[in-house]
């Protein structure tokens, strides 16, 4: 079974809610969203207070090629266009809407039919995702039509649809495959018309035997699209990890990108997106949450509204629980704890986890003892240790040296570390300011 | 929800590995090797190994809590009991009580505490201790006791160690690879030799447990072993009658024990693959060179030490593969 | 005898071949360097802490002497006794200087600024700052973790564990701005000491709205622009919700500070108030009496004549 070459830790999976069908969860009171919910320029509001909007209606506009439209997820009247608390604590800028009734635009296709042929040319189908605002629902929540138009002088050779979900924890992907395995392939599909290729994969961690059992049957009856098991191995779901481990190909050291082997990846969420954005005319407003951890009462699925404030993501699956010591945003590896749990559901929100106290909190560090298992644990093959440590003492020529940029911030090195060194908050800030400096250096330029 | 809620960066989880688990995990892949050398010496391994051990704990402890006035004591987290147990290995079991003692200060107060303790030493505390004092008592520490002499301690009898057969087999005695004991002897453990040497089935043992748990990589000991064999056979080939073939250079002395134990050591050896296979094959090539061409019958420890000395080094110019820095297809 | 002799020999040789080569050496490799940098650099304090802007004081000594005019150029630690002997020895004109110090613009004590979670990362500022907003509501405020602390040379700046901030020590502190520049949030200011050590500042650095600010933080700036209309000499600017004074054109007339409604200016190494000097400043712009009624003398009246004033807050 393929998996990728470098490095990889195994973390406890916890998949509590993976034999949970998806839920419908109820509309907020009020929706908030936020300007920013994607990689790049922050969106530009459309609405003003006193607006009323249905379902559907865009409300803010795509604030450069590297951006994307917001939708509202819900009808009644624009309160507000004001600042939240978002995920960091820090203030925001958002549009808040009021919610009354439930009123969809009416060129939405509401029907749960399925829409097998799409006869729209490969510029249309971009056009369309990009209007629809859709973005990588993984997390990363990079724009999907950026990624669907290769800069000059690459060409895209294979679509690889990232299913590993090798978060513990999180099975909104797997159930989204249990459910909508149509769907995601006619997704695939358009995917694959859009970047002008025949050939697809997409790539499954073997802990979801159903789901890749589900998918290798229906994906028979589409064309050139190939279901890859993948052995279980943090973090698969890693971008560069995945195409190593579906086709053996490795991305360079940044600036390259994995359109430079030949490869567009985007997430099963995505794809589904795209299905809904270009055969049902249904931009992206809502997505699929689990959310989970030990202490719920019952950890579920949810198709959320985005705007939904995460609080009644967690009343829903039962409130939240006495010994509550952090909420997180996402998976226990790459996910961010929250400040508060007001915070709404956005584009790139996969998952809320709670954890309680004892989990939650760090052990005390101790020296590190040079075990070098964070080097064998690196997926990028770094050494975590050093990184750490140079960028501790703020020796950025080093770090950058040492390739710092190629660090995906996947928290295998501290997740394995025995001294339980906080290596990632050191690494990030090193990234953070070795980032700086080379844009600083190539503006000079 | 009473209490507030904890915000820190990812990752929140963790794999649960500590300092502790891997320095216990060490001591028990040592058991065998220490069950063994009870089996052969008796009472002298029991003594010598209680005394290295709670002299090695008690100066850690002296020095955290008077000398670098730390609040945390460190004696807990297996480091020093573990340095106290390889130290008691590398000593012969008929050796007086206050050369021990030594040791111990050397290794923990030298060797470890000077440098700031735990992760900070560029040499293994325990060689140290060891090749300080293998330099400063050599009549004591190269003097072993015959094995099976359970009840004796210092006042055993003592008999040359199949190493010592080796080096007069280099220097003209053409008959003494002939007294070596048989392969099968070095093997189990029936010879002379330091506490925790003899048997290096024990000690392979110990390596498979500590495979297992990946406490270690195979890195380290595997290159060290294949490269004496492949080193110490050519030299047989050469000329048999003056050098020993490869397993007995294998089953003899501190090799298995440092291979296995003593280069591995966490802090003083590479960080990164590559580092450590090339640092595993110099240590070999090193060690057989002294045991055969040096004044010293036994090489290990000296070649451990002077590859410490060049792990930096080795880290510096040797990088784990990137990814992404071969693309292959 | 002989072995003696021949040791001797032998070393002396040694001796006078190396002490051949050396003098070669020196006279060969020699660099010309002005030995007034050397001067310049015995009257500088040595604290090489970069301070003036030059890597260290021998950068800062060779600047001195290349640039043939003291203009612009200070040793914060060293301050103007310093630099005079810098121009006696360059025989130049020392450029005059006001004295410096740091203020911490934070008074957002564990009491003033409740904490609605618990950062568990690494006890760095800057680590801190790019995780998330910080342990209180107030997302400009200090973080608490002391990284002008580790920053400071001179031992000047400690943290108060009751208050959770940093506090300069006035006597040790030298301006040299290594604490300014090291916290992420640049809270800290370098301001003029100001005439007899007194000197008036906001000491808040939030720019949110005015019920935000408020809400995070009882002693934050709300931006309601009291103090712009009561300063005689138009020395407070507001912008984005946050006043600031200008140390040039403030004249300590502590007008400001009596009008605050949060307690937000402050003023330090001044005489203890009078008892009741309300009627002094009573001739307000506008009657808004509520909020400039709490003007709470008391915690001025307290207020010390020498350090730690947040202290009480």
């Amino acid at each position: 079974m393929k998996t990728f070459r470098i490095g990889g830790v195994h973390p406890a999976e916890n998949k509590l809610s993976a034999g949970k069908a998806i839920e419908t969860l109820a509309l907020p009171k009020q929706a908030v969203f936020p300007l920013s919910q994607h990689i790049g320029a922050p969106a530009t509001a459309i609405v003003k207070k006193g607006d009323v909007v249905k379902v559907g209606t865009k409300i803010a506009e795509a604030g450069g090629f590297v951006s994307a439209a917001i939708y509202s997820s819900v009808s009644g009247k624009v309160n507000k266009v004001d600042s939240v608390i978002d995920a960091s604590g820090y203030r925001k800028p958002a549009i808040f809407i009021d919610v009354e009734g439930d009123e969809w635009e009416e060129s939405i296709d509401r029907s749960t039919e399925l829409v097998k042929e799409c006869n729209l040319t490969p510029e249309e189908i971009v056009a369309k995702i990009k209007n629809a605002g859709v973005v990588g629902m993984g997390g990363a929540c990079f724009p999907t039509h950026v990624k669907l138009t290769p800069p000059p002088g690459c060409k895209a050779e294979c679509v690889i649809i990232n299913a590993v979900e090798c978060e513990p924890y999180l099975t909104a992907d797997h159930r989204l495959m249990l459910e909508k395995a149509d769907e995601i392939l006619v997704g695939v599909q358009i995917l694959m018309k859009a970047v002008k290729v025949d050939k697809a994969y997409i790539g499954i961690e073997n802990n979801k035997p159903d789901a890749i059992k589900l998918m290798t049957e229906k994906a028979a009856q589409y064309k050139g699209i190939e279901i890859v098991p993948l052995k279980v191995k943090y973090p698969q779901g890693g971008e560069k990890q995945l195409i190593d481990a579906v086709i053996g190909r490795q991305v360079p050291a940044p600036p390259a990108i994995p359109i430079n082997v030949g490869a567009v990846v985007q997430n099963v969420g995505t794809a589904y997106a795209v299905y809904e954005a270009v055969q049902k005319n249904k931009p992206l407003f809502e997505r699929v949450v689990t959310v989970t951890g030990k202490s719920l009462k019952n950890p579920s699925n949810f198709l959320t509204r985005m705007g939904t404030p995460m609080s009644q993501l967690i009343e829903a699956a039962g409130g939240m629980p006495e010994d509550t010591g952090k909420v997180i945003g996402g998976g226990p590896m790459m996910g961010k704890a929250l400040a508060n749990t007001e915070v709404p559901i956005c584009k790139g929100s996969s998952g809320v986890l709670l954890m309680n106290d004892k989990e939650a909190s760090r052990a005390e560090a101790m020296p590190c003892i040079r075990c070098a298992k964070c080097v064998s644990a690196c997926p990028m093959g770094l050494e975590p240790f050093l990184l750490a440590t140079a960028s501790a003492h703020g020796d950025w020529e080093r770090v950058e040296k040492e390739m710092i940029m190629s660090c995906i911030e996947c928290g295998s090195c501290q997740f394995t570390c025995p001294s339980r060194r906080p290596m990632l908050d050191y690494i990030r800030l090193g990234k953070g300011k070795v980032g700086a400096i080379i844009r600083a250096r190539n503006a000079k330029k | 929800m009473a209490n507030k809620l904890i915000v820190s960066l990812s990752p929140h989880v963790h794999s649960g590995d500590s300092v502790q688990k891997n320095m216990y995990g060490v001591i028990i892949a040592l058991i065998p090797a220490l069950l063994v050398s009870f089996y052969m010496f008796g009472l002298g391994a029991v003594i010598v190994t209680l005394t290295s051990v709670a002299a090695c704990l008690f100066f850690e402890w002296a020095i955290t809590k008077f000398i670098l006035k730390r609040e945390r004591t460190t004696i807990l987290d297996g480091s020093a009991a573990l340095t106290g147990l390889l130290l008691a290995f590398n000593l012969p079991s008929n050796l007086p009580l206050w050369i021990i003692i030594i040791g111990a200060l050397v290794a923990i107060g030298i060797g470890k505490m000077t440098f700031g303790g735990l992760g900070c030493n560029p040499f293994n505390p325990a060689l140290v201790g060891r090749i300080f004092l293998l330099i400063s008592f050599p009549v004591q520490m190269t003097s072993w006791p015959v094995a099976g002499q359970l009840a004796a301690y210092t006042d055993a009898e003592t008999a040359a160690t199949p190493l010592a057969l080796m080096k007069m087999a280099v220097n003209g005695d053409a008959a003494a690879l002939e007294q070596l004991p048989s392969t099968m002897d070095l093997f189990l453990g029936n010879n002379p030799g330091c506490i925790g040497e003899i048997s290096a089935l024990a000690l392979l043992l110990g390596l498979v447990y500590m495979l297992w748990k990946k406490i270690i990589t195979w890195h380290i000991p595997v290159s060290i072993i294949a490269t004496v064999f492949v080193f110490a056979t050519l030299l047989n080939l050469v000329d048999p009658a003056k050098y020993a073939d490869g397993l007995t250079h294998l089953f003899t002395g501190g090799l298995m024990l440092g291979a296995i134990f003593m280069a591995t050591d966490y802090v003083t050896s590479p960080m990164n693959h590559k580092g450590m296979i090339i640092y595993g094959i110099a240590i070999g090539f090193l060690t057989v060179l002294i045991r055969t061409f040096g004044a010293y019958p036994e090489g290990m420890s000296f070649a451990i030490f002077i590859m410490n000395a060049f792990t930096p080094l080795i880290n510096t110019y040797c990088k784990p593969k990137r990814f992404g820095e071969v693309v292959k297809k | 005898m002989d072995l003696i002799l021949i040791a001797v020999i032998s070393l002396g040789a040694i001796g006078l071949v190396a002490a051949v080569i050396l003098y070669a050496a020196s006279k060969k490799f020699a660099v010309y360097e002005d030995p007034r940098i050397a001067q310049v650099s015995e009257v500088l304090p040595q604290a090489n802490c970069g301070g003036c802007g030059y890597p260290g004081c021998s950068g800062f000594a060779a600047a001195c002497v290349k640039a043939g005019s003291l203009e612009g150029k200070l040793c914060p630690v060293g301050g103007q006794p310093t630099m005079e002997k810098v121009a006696a020895i360059l025989g130049l004109e020392a450029a005059a200087s006001e004295p410096k110090v740091a203020v911490v613009r934070c008074n957002g004590t564990c009491a003033n600024r409740p904490k609605l979670t618990q950062y568990d990362g690494v006890r760095s500022c800057v680590v801190a700052n790019s995780t998330y907003g910080g342990e209180t509501g107030c997302t400009f405020g200090c973080l608490g973790c002391g990284d002008c602390v580790s920053a400071c040379t001179f031992g000047a700046i400690k943290m108060n564990p009751e208050t959770g901030l940093p506090e300069v020590d006035e006597s040790k502190c030298t301006a040299c701005g290594a604490c300014a520049k090291a916290c992420p949030r640049a809270i800290i200011e370098i301001r003029p000491k100001g005439k007899n050590n007194r000197r008036v500042y906001v000491q808040c650095v939030n720019k949110d709205k005015g019920a935000v600010a408020r809400k995070a933080c009882a002693a934050a700036c709300i931006g309601c622009g009291k103090c712009v209309k009561v300063c005689p000499f138009e020395a407070i600017t507001l912008e984005n919700n946050l006043a600031y004074i200008d140390p040039a054109k403030c004249k300590s007339c502590r007008k400001c500070e009596m009008e605050c409604p949060q307690n937000a200016i402050i003023a330090v190494n001044f005489p203890p108030r009078k008892a009741k000097p309300a009627e002094e400043t009573a001739p307000k712009a506008e009657p808004v009496a509520p909020k400039a009624e709490p003007v709470t003398e008391q915690p001025k009246a307290e207020t010390p004549a020498q350090e730690a004033p947040k202290a009480e807050a």
